[in-house]
């Protein structure tokens, strides 16, 4: 069964971003991401927009795993969401 | 320039004298401590590692770490948003560790 596709907007210096990608590393589960907080300029802004749209609150990690969408490492929603 | 030992012994001392007290894993606490200085050269100001900074230390003033937010968010779940600071509860297992909400209102938030 294909898992389905994980994006993980996250901050290059956050404790839970880190732990998620640990997470789904050891789950051998593959993901992008993007570390916000090293973006600048234009390209900042419009992924901030985009990350509002999933998390209005715009807070870290905001993971999408298919059509859902999870805020903060919560190892049970996601497991959830990729059907572990 | 200040290591991560230094800001761990300099903090250490301000926080438990008021009752906050670092997480006792240590590679999370000095992860995190890691990533204050991350933010200091960055920005100029020890911001919450955890948030998206703006990059105005007054504008974001409140979440200049320990943030005003870390008093209520540790006397409800023993923990501040990072698990960086935490309550002697918390570190001993005596109270769940509940995942610390983002308590910042959204109107701060001006990145």
């Amino acid at each position: 069964m294909s898992q389905p596709d994980v994006k993980i907007f996250s901050l290059s210096t956050c404790s839970h971003c880190k732990a998620t990608k640990k997470f789904l590393g050891d789950c051998t589960i593959k993901y992008e991401f993007i570390n916000v907080d090293q973006l600048q300029g234009d390209e900042r802004k419009a992924i901030i927009e985009d990350v509002k749209k999933f998390n209005p609150r715009c807070s870290f990690p905001t993971i999408i795993i298919g059509e859902k969408v999870i805020v903060g490492f919560k190892e049970k929603e996601i497991k959830e969401a990729l059907g572990m | 320039m200040m290591d991560a030992q230094e800001l761990y012994e300099r903090m250490k001392k301000v926080q438990e004298a008021k009752g906050y007290y670092f997480n006792r894993d240590r590679e999370r606490t000095f992860e995190l401590l890691e990533a204050l200085l991350v933010n200091k050269e960055r920005h100029g100001y020890m911001g919450c590692p955890c948030r998206l900074l703006c990059g105005d230390r007054d504008a974001d003033k409140d979440i200049i770490c320990p943030c005003v937010y870390s008093v209520p968010d540790i006397d409800e779940f023993g923990s501040c948003y990072c698990n960086l600071y935490v309550s002697t509860d918390w570190n001993e297992g005596k109270i769940p560790h509940e995942y610390v909400p983002e308590r910042r209102p959204l109107e701060k938030m001006t990145f």
